[in-house]
């Protein structure tokens, strides 16, 4: 009995062994699927390091100077954009938002507010950029309007989910003083929707600075543009600098709006 | 809340005066800078061309209507990269996460003076920086093609799920870690014993979350060349395809839908 030591062992993840077993199969044909399937071009990556070596040596040192106005009107550009582009995207999402909430709208409002939603969704900024720009020229305007409408997608998701989860009870009392329907909006909902409300604009325009950064490259203006033509011209020490200046930025940005989120709350 | 006398009748407000003219004052500087911003972006705009849109997008949909249902047969393949490039590209940035997580969660990192603010530093880096400008960066290294873009979409998610996951690793139950010390576990014991169970469905919610938005990227990548469905989207767009670039629109669509049907039914199968 003694010569028999007691192991304990940690319980599998997965109790059922049948989907355990089945689960690594599936997993290892994929990723040989995907393997075999994907070509990749290994004379080419050999070739490439030392030319990629070429390249980032190429962004020193970071020049800050030679295009500073260039820069700065870049940046600038950005920030209008972002801020407008944020305020123009709330407005818009308020009544989507309020329609999209179950327990507020009618079925028929329930789903085209889900399908504005989705479909804002499903796009990236840089492709929505890419047709507003067809549509609209080149400048500023195609990116703000890219960036406010996709703040649609992700702040009516999140804000509808806060409007279906409120208390009930509140939003009744409300009611049952025979407010109109705005009123009810007004007292009932937006109070216990508005400390969610500011977190997520803040979170937004965290955002959307973020993603007019790229925008730019598609011709949607802001300091991707400049990063762009930096690019084009083979200027990489520009390039960095651009770089170093939209990681700092978005750095700031982040903290401030992390720590107004953590203010409010 | 206050309830304001006028001359015979009492009236419930929903701020008192000082909170009115505050609300009043936050509103009237919001509305400037609005304006301000406005401003200067309609300075560089030629407005020609904006009320001229509608013109424009009445006939690009004429264009792309009806879509050329053919060409979805030669979709696939750039579909199944997109996806590969999303899944791939997830996982090498969860797995990059893991360890930077730990370094940068100030209950678990080994110096709080040295290896936390690097640690940190590659998060945010990684963060502020999209991945169209990492492929972008990437297509010129490793040349054009779906490598480039699932490393690529991983730099990117690292940042992501690095910054959630140590979020998660400095918000665990520290009886828990106490308990497993008590039976004389080392420092990798005490890690995979009493940290890792803990933080593991906050790590497969972060993973699959990821995932569902890398799926949106990695349909842009491909227009700097770094491979999936953007590929043939910008070869469209410059052919001025419509017809086509409609097919696309509408499987990128189709792809995203079911990317998020799919994460709502494995969080469900989780939680």
């Amino acid at each position: 009995m003694n010569d028999k030591k007691v192991i304990w062992k940690r319980k599998p993840l997965i109790k059922n062994r049948l989907l355990r077993i089945g689960l690594i199969l599936l997993i290892s044909t994929y990723l040989l699927s995907v393997f075999l399937t994907t070509e990749i071009d290994w004379q080419r990556i050999l070739e490439g390091i030392p030319r990629g070596k070429n390249f980032i040596f190429a962004f020193f040192p970071p020049d800050f100077i030679t295009r500073s106005d260039e820069i700065l009107a870049g940046i600038f550009e950005s920030l209008w954009m972002t801020i407008v582009a944020t305020i123009v995207g709330i407005l818009i999402s308020i009544p989507v938002s309020l329609g999209a909430a179950k327990n507020i709208a009618p079925k028929f409002v329930y789903f085209l507010s889900r399908g504005v939603i989705t479909l804002s969704r499903s796009f990236q900024e840089v492709i929505l950029a890419i047709f507003f720009v067809k549509l609209m020229g080149f400048g500023p305007f195609a990116g703000m309007v890219t960036l406010s409408l996709s703040t649609i997608g992700f702040f009516a998701k999140l804000l509808s989910e806060d409007i279906e989860d409120i208390n009930k009870s509140q939003a009744e009392a409300i009611k049952s003083t025979g407010s109109s329907w705005f009123q009810w909006v007004n007292y009932g909902v937006q109070p216990q929707v508005m400390p969610r409300f500011i977190g997520l604009s803040l979170y937004r325009l965290d955002i959307n600075f973020r993603e007019s950064a790229v925008i730019g490259i598609v011709g949607g203006g802001g300091i991707g543009s400049t990063l762009n033509t930096a690019f084009d011209r083979y200027e990489f020490e520009t390039a960095a600098a651009v770089l170093i200046v939209i990681i700092s930025i978005v750095m700031i940005v982040e903290y401030t709006s992390s720590h107004l989120r953590k203010l409010i709350k | 809340m206050p309830i304001i006398k006028q001359k015979d009748y009492k009236t419930w407000k929903k701020f008192d005066r000082k909170r009115d003219l505050q609300n009043w004052l936050c509103w009237f500087l919001g509305t400037l800078i609005f304006s301000f911003c406005f401003g200067l972006i309609s300075s560089k705009t030629i407005w020609f061309y904006v009320f001229d849109s509608h013109n424009e997008a009445l006939d690009l949909l004429g264009r792309m209507f009806p879509p050329e249902t053919n060409y979805f047969f030669t979709l696939i393949k750039p579909i199944w990269d997109t996806l590969n490039i999303a899944t791939i590209g997830t996982t090498i940035g969860t797995l990059i996460a893991i360890p930077l997580a730990f370094l940068s969660a100030n209950n678990t990192t080994p110096s709080k003076k040295f290896i936390r603010p690097l640690a940190l530093f590659c998060i945010v880096s990684s963060r502020s920086i999209n991945s169209v400008i990492w492929a972008l960066l990437l297509v010129a290294v490793v040349g054009p093609g779906v490598l480039a873009g699932i490393i690529a979409i991983g730099l990117r998610s690292i940042g992501f799920c690095g910054k959630l996951l140590y979020e998660a690793i400095e918000e665990i139950d520290e009886n828990q870690i106490e308990a497993i010390e008590a039976t004389g576990a080392n420092k990798a014991q005490i890690m995979t014993f009493g940290i890792v169970p803990q933080i593991l469905p906050a790590f497969t919610s972060i993973s699959i979350y990821r995932w569902d938005i890398n799926i949106r990227e990695a349909t842009v990548v491909g227009l700097v060349g770094a491979g999936g469905i953007g590929i043939e989207l910008d070869a469209q767009i410059g052919d001025l395809a419509w017809a086509k670039v409609s097919v696309i629109l509408l499987a990128i669509v189709v792809a995203v839908v079911f990317s998020e049907w799919i994460t709502a039914k494995i969080r469900k199968a989780i939680i």
